[in-house]
């Protein structure tokens, strides 16, 4: 089995298919090896994690995979995971007289069939024509103003986890209510508490207008800010494309499923990675993170600095969410997936590509996020 | 006809046209309204409202060593194209032949990459670029015989078991007929019918439940009436004839041996339906061969060979070469069946052979019924209700046996 997988992959391969495959049984060996020179003698033989990456990607007993050559089309959708990955949007801010910040948002919603797998198109209902939206980001403390334009066929609301009077609220009702088509309204609250929050859509039915993919994540920082990191938003998501609203066909963090088994996420080996963890999955009770070779300190909401656990899993309901704080010890490649492993093998899988030398074993402190009580002073 | 006639003045110039020119002018009108209508896209009928219809039956199942195979048709009105496929909740790799998409009617052969393991079901769900899922069940997977020598040899085999020996098996009988009262042939074939409505009623029932199963491209239950209509007519076309040959040589064994033909054909169609039932189940892997299966089948079986020889009773003695023609036409087509079943079987192929079984039971039913009849002119009195009762009990009890 094994090795008929392996001979079809590289039939495929010299065919010039873009295959992720290829992609790590041949330039992943060159490059690690351009990389890590002195080591290269010791990835000639076989290094450990080579083999656990291209036995990744071979289907059959090598792990799951989408059909060989198809590709998402990035373009088309309008956003690629790899770049939404580390986008915040800081909105645009001044000054009041009070010398408070304002920050201010356009949010619109659309209609737009994106991309969800390779060849599967689904008919997603959008924030700024992207799903997840864009990840709103501010500071504790600031003045918030969200103008939101309603520029699709159905009626829908923004919905603000956080604390905000009741007018505010984004719910049908209550305040603006429904905005309808072409209509627009203004949300304006305080950005408190701390933390990593969420906005989605209150429409009925809630289900749907959140599944379609009206939602996206709501960072407040903190007024002292967090340590220096490498810092990224994973949204776990799905879409429930036959629209049954029995569980979901297609599994994803950030919307493309096994997007980043194809394009791994780059980091540094010993450098502190942080991330905003949304689970916003429809229609399934429960998500799960989980990451292989490494563990994290695990912040759940963000909304205190100091970690309640050091683990490699978590557990979320739907939206639950977290700050997870990391530094990887060894370079390689590093599997990351929910270890609810049915959503892992219906596309929630991805891999942290470490660069940096490889070392024979990890230092005792191998990650200096700094200590979060000294942060908060 | 009529324009021919001189009774029938109306008509004018065209009815005196030539009879070639009378058929070829609407089938020419015909062909240029459809080709008008095809190419005018059906003027005043606007496109389908909704999305588009995405049906694909799963035709054929062929597992190997970590590979499924299917084989899909298009059963719907719209174009279907398989972007991805997963296995027990798992997205793998396929290769898919021809690739693209699939058209109305047409066929795809998706190969997954997949190590699935003996005995274990598997749920396999398509994903078609809109996002629809198309689901098929694997029952209990297990490898698909390849269809070589030693697979057709162990088919008929398994044919000759079934099929052929308790047929032969049971036309032993003959002797024991040619010795009693005629008032007891006619019990015998009264048993005969009975035990040919059964398996009637068998066919049918078995027939139905595969017919709804097939969601195929080709029709589900009303292959089964094709069926059993075409075997019927094509039966009683078969039966004139050999009637016109038989009675011009003045034979009054013609005449029972025709009969016993008959009776022999109807049930050598039905046991090819019966040996394609144990063909595909063996190759599906649900076929426990071994003794029980051959005793039960040759108990069963056994009894066709005693309503074969119920018309030979009377008259002269059959020679042993006729006897054991109708033994392999009655036996042989289970052999047939068999490896029909097990290698190129579907269900409305299935369907339609079970039709063909029943009907031709049928038209053999209607042959024997006259000669059941009492000097009344009744065919249904105490001996033949009796003896159908029986036989229909008989067939109900070996039937037992086997399971399928």
């Amino acid at each position: 089995m094994e090795k008929l997988s392996r001979r079809k992959l590289l039939i495929g391969g010299s065919a010039g298919a873009a295959l992720p495959v290829l992609h790590q049984l041949v330039p992943h060996a060159g490059l690690h090896d351009a990389i890590d020179g002195a080591n290269a003698a010791e990835q000639g033989h076989g290094g450990p994690s080579h083999g656990g990456a291209d036995a990744v990607h071979g289907g059959g007993n090598a792990g799951p995979t989408f059909r060989p050559g198809a590709a998402v089309d990035h373009a088309a959708n309008g956003f690629n995971p790899t770049q939404l990955l580390r986008e915040f949007d800081w909105g645009r801010t001044r000054r009041l007289p009070s010398g408070r910040i304002l920050r201010e948002w356009t949010l619109v919603a659309g209609d737009k069939e994106i991309e969800v797998a390779p060849g599967v198109k689904y008919a997603a209902w959008t924030y700024n024509a992207r799903v997840p939206g864009p990840t709103l980001r501010c500071r504790e403390g600031e003045l918030l103003r969200i103008r939101f334009v309603n520029g699709s066929e159905h009626p829908h609301t923004i919905h603000f986890h956080g604390l905000h009077p009741a007018e505010m609220d984004g719910v049908p009702g209550v305040g603006a209510g429904l905005i309808e088509t072409g209509g627009e309204t203004t949300y304006e609250f305080d950005a408190e508490p701390f933390g990593l929050h969420l906005y989605h859509c209150h429409a009925g039915p809630l289900a749907e207008h959140i599944a379609r993919g009206l939602y996206g994540a709501f960072i407040i920082d903190p007024k002292q800010g967090r340590p220096e990191a490498d810092e990224m938003v994973m949204a776990m998501n799905g879409f429930n494309t036959n629209f049954d609203a029995e569980g979901n066909q297609v599994y994803a963090v950030n919307t493309v499923a096994f997007h980043y088994v194809n394009e791994p996420i780059a980091v540094e080996r010993d450098a502190p990675v942080r991330i905003y963890l949304v689970n916003i999955l429809e229609y399934d009770p429960i998500n799960s993170f989980h990451i292989h070779g490494n563990f994290f300190n695990h912040f759940p909401t963000g909304t205190s600095l100091t970690p309640i656990e050091f683990t490699d899993t978590i557990m979320q309901g739907q939206a639950q969410r977290a700050v997870l704080e990391m530094c990887f010890p060894h370079a390689g490649d590093f599997m990351f997936h929910a270890h609810k492993t049915e959503f892992a093998e219906l596309g929630w899988m991805g891999f942290f590509r470490v660069g940096g030398h490889q070392r024979a074993s990890v230092p005792a402190a191998f990650c200096d996020l700094g200590d979060p009580g000294r942060v908060l002073g | 006809m009529e324009a021919s006639s001189p009774s029938a003045p109306r008509g004018g110039p065209i009815a005196s046209a030539p009879v070639w020119v009378l058929a070829a002018l609407p089938l020419a009108l015909i062909a240029a309204a459809f080709a008008a209508f095809a190419l005018l896209g059906g003027p005043g009928l606007d496109d389908r409202r909704g999305p588009p219809v995405e049906e694909l039956a799963v035709e054929r199942t062929v597992l190997r060593p970590g590979e499924i195979e299917l084989t899909l048709r298009n059963t719907g009105p719209d174009p279907v194209s398989v972007a991805q496929v997963a296995v027990a909740d798992a997205y793998v790799s396929f290769e898919a032949e021809p690739g693209g998409e699939i058209g109305r009617l047409e066929e795809q052969k998706l190969t997954l990459d997949y190590p699935w393991q003996e005995g274990s079901p598997y749920a396999v769900f398509l994903l078609t670029s809109t996002g629809a899922t198309i689901d098929h069940e694997i029952d209990a997977a297990v490898e698909t015989p390849e269809a070589g020598a030693g697979f057709f040899g162990l088919m008929a085999v398994l044919g000759t078991y079934v099929g052929v020996i308790p047929v032969l098996l049971g036309m032993l009988f003959l002797p024991l007929l040619r010795s009693v009262a005629d008032r007891w042939i006619q019990l015998f074939l009264a048993l005969t019918i009975g035990l040919l409505a059964f398996l009637a009623l068998d066919g049918y029932l078995e027939g139905t439940e595969i017919g709804a199963a097939s969601g195929g491209a080709f029709g589900g239950v009303e292959l089964l009436f094709l069926g059993a209509a075409l075997a019927f007519l094509a039966l009683t076309a078969v039966d004139r004839k050999l009637k016109s040959g038989l009675e011009r040589q003045r034979d009054s064994g013609a005449s029972a041996f025709r009969l016993s033909l008959m009776v022999a054909i109807g049930i050598g169609l039905h046991n090819l339906g019966e040996g394609l039932a144990i063909g595909s189940a063996y190759a599906v892997g649900s076929l426990a061969l071994g003794a029980f299966l051959v005793i039960g089948f040759a108990l069963h079986n056994t009894t066709e060979g005693l309503a074969i020889v119920a018309p030979l009773a009377k008259g002269g003695r059959p020679p042993v070469s006729r006897l054991l023609l109708l033994g392999v036409v009655a036996g042989a087509p289970a052999i047939l069946g068999a490896v029909i079943g097990a290698s190129v079987y579907n269900q409305e192929l299935a369907t339609l052979l079970i039709g063909v079984g029943v009907g031709a039971i049928i038209q053999v039913i209607a042959q024997l019924l006259p000669s059941i009849r009492d000097s009344q002119g009744r065919a249904l009195h105490p001996l033949s209700i009796a003896g159908i009762v029986a036989g229909a009990l008989i067939m109900y009890a070996t039937g037992l046996l086997i399971s399928v």
